[in-house]
């Protein structure tokens, strides 16, 4: 009793604990604690209530429905974990625990040989293949996206449709993007859109950026199987710049971020349009030029100088009849010289066959006075008078006498 | 009302190889004057048309609820952001 009187403070019980907790919390605030698993319990609130202990002791913990969610595994007795929480104590019983914010399967390495296995694993069975990656659709007009609702990644892909003034029709399946359940609502909303909504062009599947541990959803084996599985072409689009999900490698198309599958889809919309305006263009192009290849083709006729200056036409006609007189006269001459030329060839002939250059080589023509050529003796009588014609000049004789032979009588000159 | 868009869609593509191949004979330039202007014609028409086609899309943004199996959508309010 003695003891008692020198303490002077008092508590009530409310009012110790109360101390107890705020000493605890100041003292630890948010820690990490390693421990193992035991009397995991789930109850139908979704809190979940546990010990973690190890060799020496254990404490209890408590992780509450909202963060409960986010969890990446299921929680088992017995397995090692890492948790992440604030110490405290529950006043009502006067136990201290641990309230966790997260908590993984213990290390960090698990996830990482996780993903290396399964990307290894789907690789080999060719999910990842360039050559079954299909083009984006040409006429992007409907689209699907599979995200949260409520999300960065929505907002964003809104943000650019608005920015870009492009009339799409937009489908959003909703689906957590977080969390164990993620992974099986996002591969079945894949899997709805394929069977309900097959005019979509394409599908853009994704969240905002976020730790690793909130983008795991898009590393599990289930949503990359949806991917693949989808007949509308799919852009993985997880506001992760960095690092490359599974999903990213399974995709048709990956995009950095939920804004650049936006981009991605529109600009498609974007780039058709252009070269629709493109091949109008060269439409126009195209018969402008052959209209005025033919405008030029009658501007250089029109430039032609006998169009414009007609005399220049006429003295082609001028010119021509010259030309054609001037050869006609040509032809003429020849024709003429041609003509004398043969005139002289039969002067020649002539020359040859008259009886004038016989007598020139000394023969004599005798002639009755008529002119008759005497060529016998008979043709002439005694007595006579005849004219011999000599080379030159002639001689008028008288018959003395007519022979029959040359050697019997002689003319008598 | 899906048949009918793949069919549109299809429709579209083969527009616009028909208006490539417009544009290629039209620059090949050796078409007489009045089969070039056909062409012409046949060309512009065509573009104005996808262009229509193109812009024709309502802006239209739908959530999808799933219902005990059933599908239905709803207007999306975006402007909530």
């Amino acid at each position: 009793m003695q003891a008692m009187d020198t303490i002077d403070k008092i508590y009530t019980v409310t009012e110790l604990n109360n101390r107890a907790k705020l000493m605890l919390e100041k003292e630890f605030g948010s820690i990490m604690l390693d421990g193992e698993l035991s009397n995991f319990k789930k109850y139908s609130s979704g809190h979940c209530y546990f010990s973690l202990k190890d060799a020496g002791g254990q404490i209890s913990g408590v992780m509450y429905r909202f963060k409960a969610e986010r969890l990446l595994f299921t929680p088992k007795d017995g397995m090692k974990v890492r948790a992440k929480g604030t110490v405290t104590l529950y006043p009502v019983r006067g136990s201290y625990q641990i309230l966790v914010d997260e908590m993984h399967e213990q290390g960090m390495g698990e996830l990482q040989k996780k993903f290396e296995e399964l990307k290894k694993r789907l690789e080999k069975e060719g999910l990842f293949d360039k050559l079954r990656k299909r083009p984006l659709p040409s006429l992007p007009q409907k689209i699907g996206v599979i995200t949260s609702p409520t999300g960065a990644a929505i907002r964003d892909i809104l943000t650019v449709l608005k920015r870009r003034f492009s009339n799409v029709h937009v489908l959003i399946n909703p689906v957590r993007v977080q969390g164990a359940e993620a992974p099986g609502e996002i591969a079945a909303a894949i899997e709805d859109m394929n069977s309900h909504f097959p005019d979509i062009d394409v599908l853009i599947v994704g969240r905002g950026g976020g730790s690793l541990e909130d983008l795991w959803a898009f590393n599990e084996e289930i949503v990359a199987r949806a991917i693949f599985a989808s007949k509308i072409p799919v852009i993985s689009a997880v506001g992760h710049e960095v690092d490359w999900m599974i999903s990213d490698f399974t995709a048709d198309v990956r995009a950095a971020t939920p804004s650049v599958a936006a981009e991605i889809v529109l600009g498609r919309k974007e780039e058709l349009v252009n070269s629709v305006d493109a091949a109008a263009k060269r439409v126009r192009n195209a018969l402008n030029k052959s209209l005025s290849g033919i405008s030029d083709r009658l501007d250089a006729a029109l430039r032609r100088p006998y169009l414009r200056e007609p005399s220049l036409f006429m003295s082609r006609f001028t010119q021509g009849f010259d030309i054609a007189f001037e050869s006609f006269l040509t032809a003429k001459d020849r024709m003429f010289e041609g003509s004398s030329e043969k005139i002289r060839t039969l002067e020649g002939r002539l020359n040859i066959l008259s009886p004038l250059s016989t007598l020139a080589r000394g023969y004599a023509i005798a002639e009755k006075a008529g002119g008759a050529v005497i060529k016998t003796y008979e043709d002439a009588d005694s007595g006579e008078r005849i004219n011999v014609r000599l080379g030159r000049g002639a001689l008028a004789c008288e018959v003395l006498e007519t022979k029959p032979a040359l050697s019997a009588g002689r003319e008598k000159i | 009302m899906s048949e009918k868009k793949t069919v549109s869609k299809k429709d579209f593509e083969k527009d616009l190889k028909r208006l490539e191949d417009i544009v290629a004979l039209l620059e090949k330039g050796d078409s007489p004057l009045d089969e070039s202007i056909k062409l012409f014609e046949e060309g512009i028409e065509k573009a104005a048309e996808m262009k229509k086609n193109l812009e024709e899309a309502k802006r239209k943004i739908e959530l999808i609820s799933k219902k005990s199996g059933l599908f239905s959508t709803e207007k999306f309010h975006e402007e909530e952001f």
